[in-house]
């Protein structure tokens, strides 16, 4: 894939003369952080030249609305029906209809390349807030328009984006007693579905490498094969055994650098945490407890790995160093807690709970303090981070009934709790992984 | 009085209908001939499974007795390879079942490694809640998934 190439656009600054409207409400701005704020107001309008324009201005409308920070304003409202992409827009018209923000946009055949030109209005200000240019192959449409809601995202809420993002997920389907489940992989948005393993046997539990272009799964082997860790190139779709264990290994994950992978390997009744190193293939064993120890997940500077074990009764979390040793109860509140996944930032562990009412999805800060539950239901399990570290994914669960499996299904949420979205998945879907950013 | 009697007569319909609905498995197995030392014999009388309480790898009583019952069985049939399927209800995580299961397995495992049965005729495996059977989100049908199933080729 081509990758492409970007050029900030200049000369917005030039054009901040042209009359401030200081009384407006409405902030191109936005601190998502705080407990409550109104959505930002924004435009966004088919870019001009190709017909691949609005489907493009599409792309960004449905990331910006579903990401719960703005406000999409639907094209059927504006006034100014024919704006330029390089000229100044009438900010009067776009005021009236309460927008903050206008994005407009070129798109430039050049060869057999395309051209896009993106900038953002502050209609506040009457500014140019950001600006950009990028060539590259058409069929890259997609990512370029993901790229551009990352950049509008960036200068909004001054966080990262995470739309120009893939997730790999469990994809179930067939009889509840019999499920098919393999692994596929989206994008963030759900689109470019396309399947890794060929259901023949259970695939389980996606995790990506920081470097993208890998996961590493759990799947069972053929004829009641014990379950065995994965390593397979998204792109190229090779996959080899990470190792051939005693017992079965399970519970894969990279840590921050991707050298290194954590899982963990049942045996005899015991359920041990184990580190491998991915090059040199060499196994190192990080606990040894007669109790059940999964799930493991390192900190996001590497130091240290969080995981859950039921060595003091019910399932906890502990945190011990990357190494082993110096293990440690985080979690003290009432009920088991399960999977905790340590933001990419730092500053987080989100994780499932499992109390007497059912389920919840939660985050905590990485000592065990501040616990605040942001999703529950009757089974919500395994959250992945957004790479900002802002927005979480996990899978919901519906009860089963008549014999027929509940459905399963993704959902987005972001860490303050308030906007929870289903993301479109053709199958029944469970197990969300989300990628970093792709690298461009 | 007529009227009586024929909701009666339906009430006692619908009560033969439920009971035939139930006892479908157990009704048709009865009129299956199993011939001794097959798969279908294991299954039928000396039963394949046993089940746990909520989190727990511990035989029950109960348990014991099929174990029982499958080491004469197994020691009878030494043709077998034996895998212990262990597995667990809906309401855990997806990666602790996988181990729970797996607890579950080796518990069935070493209690008929103790009634005498050899070590290298019984390998385990972990479903976790991936293959539950019953299908369903009930106490009825949780008491059932959190099982060991013993399953021989």
């Amino acid at each position: 894939m081509m990758l492409p190439r970007r050029t900030t656009l200049l000369g917005g600054a030039a054009l901040a003369t042209l009359g401030v409207a200081g009384t407006a409400r409405a902030q191109l701005t936005i601190d998502m952080t705080r407990p409550s704020f109104e959505p930002v107001p924004i435009a966004i309008v088919d870019f001009k030249g190709d017909a691949v324009g609005a489907q493009m201005a599409g792309v960004i409308r449905n990331n910006l609305q579903n990401c719960g920070l703005f406000r999409v304003i639907p094209s059927s409202a504006y006034i100014q029906k024919d704006v330029d992409a390089t000229s100044p827009p009438r900010f009067q018209d776009w005021r009236s209809v309460g927008a903050a923000g206008l994005v407009v946009g070129q798109v430039t055949s050049v060869g057999g390349s395309i051209k896009v030109d993106f900038r953002l209005w502050d209609v506040v200000t009457s500014q140019q807030a950001t600006g950009l240019s990028f060539t590259s192959q058409p069929s890259n449409w997609r990512r370029l328009a993901h790229i551009i809601s990352d950049a509008i995202y960036k200068r909004v809420t001054g966080e990262e984006g995470y739309f120009d993002t893939r997730v790999a997920y469990v994809s179930e389907t067939g009889p509840g007693n019999n499920r098919t489940k393999r692994i596929a992989i989206m994008d963030q948005d759900g689109a470019n579905n396309r399947y890794l393993t060929d259901g023949k046997t259970i695939a389980l539990t996606p995790r990506f490498s920081p470097t993208l272009q890998e996961i590493v799964y759990m799947a069972y082997g053929e004829n009641n094969g014990p379950p065995r860790v994965y390593l397979q190139n998204v792109d190229s779709g090779r996959r080899e055994l990470l190792g051939n264990f005693p017992g079965m290994s399970f519970a894969p994950r990279f840590s921050p650098d991707g050298t290194k992978v954590v899982m963990s390997i049942a045996e005899n009744g015991r359920t041990n945490i184990y580190e491998m190193d991915v090059r040199g293939r060499q196994l190192r064993r990080l606990t040894n407890s007669p109790a059940i120890d999964t799930s493991p997940c390192f900190s996001a500077d590497g130091s240290q790995i969080v995981f859950n074990s039921d060595r003091g009764g019910a399932q906890q979390l502990y945190v011990m160093s990357a190494g082993g040793g110096g293990e440690r109860r985080i979690s003290f509140g009432d009920g088991r807690y399960a999977t905790p996944v340590w933001s990419p930032r730092g500053d987080f562990i989100a994780f499932t709970k499992i109390g007497s009412g059912g389920f919840g999805i939660g985050v905590m800060r990485s000592d065990g303090s501040g616990e605040r539950m942001l999703a529950s239901g009757f089974l919500v399990e395994g959250p992945t981070w957004a790479p900002n570290g802002r927005v979480l994914m996990f899978f919901r669960q519906q009860p089963s009934s008549g014999g027929r499996a509940g459905s399963a299904s993704l959902h987005q949420i972001d860490i303050t709790g308030r906007f929870e979205r289903q993301v479109p998945t053709p199958t029944d879907a469970s197990d969300p992984a989300w990628s970093p950013l792709i690298p461009q | 009085m007529s009227m009586i009697k024929a909701l009666s007569a339906l009430a006692a319909m619908f009560l033969i209908a439920a009971c035939s609905n139930n006892d479908t498995q157990t009704a048709s197995a009865a009129t299956t001939t199993v011939t001794p030392g097959s798969v279908g014999d294991f299954r039928q009388n000396v039963g394949d499974r046993v089940f746990f309480d909520t989190d727990s790898s511990t035989v029950r009583e109960d348990g014991r007795q099929t174990l029982n019952r499958q080491a004469e069985w197994l020691k009878k049939y030494g043709n077998y390879q034996i895998t212990i399927e262990g597995h667990c209800d809906e309401r855990g995580t997806r990666e602790y079942n996988l181990a729970l299961g797996e607890r579950r397995a080796n518990a069935a495992r070493q209690y008929l490694i103790a009634q005498g049965i050899p070590a290298a005729r019984l390998k385990t495996v972990s479903y976790g809640k991936e293959r539950p059977d019953p299908v369903g989100s009930d106490e009825a049908a949780w008491a059932r998934n959190r099982r060991a199933v013993t399953a021989l080729e």
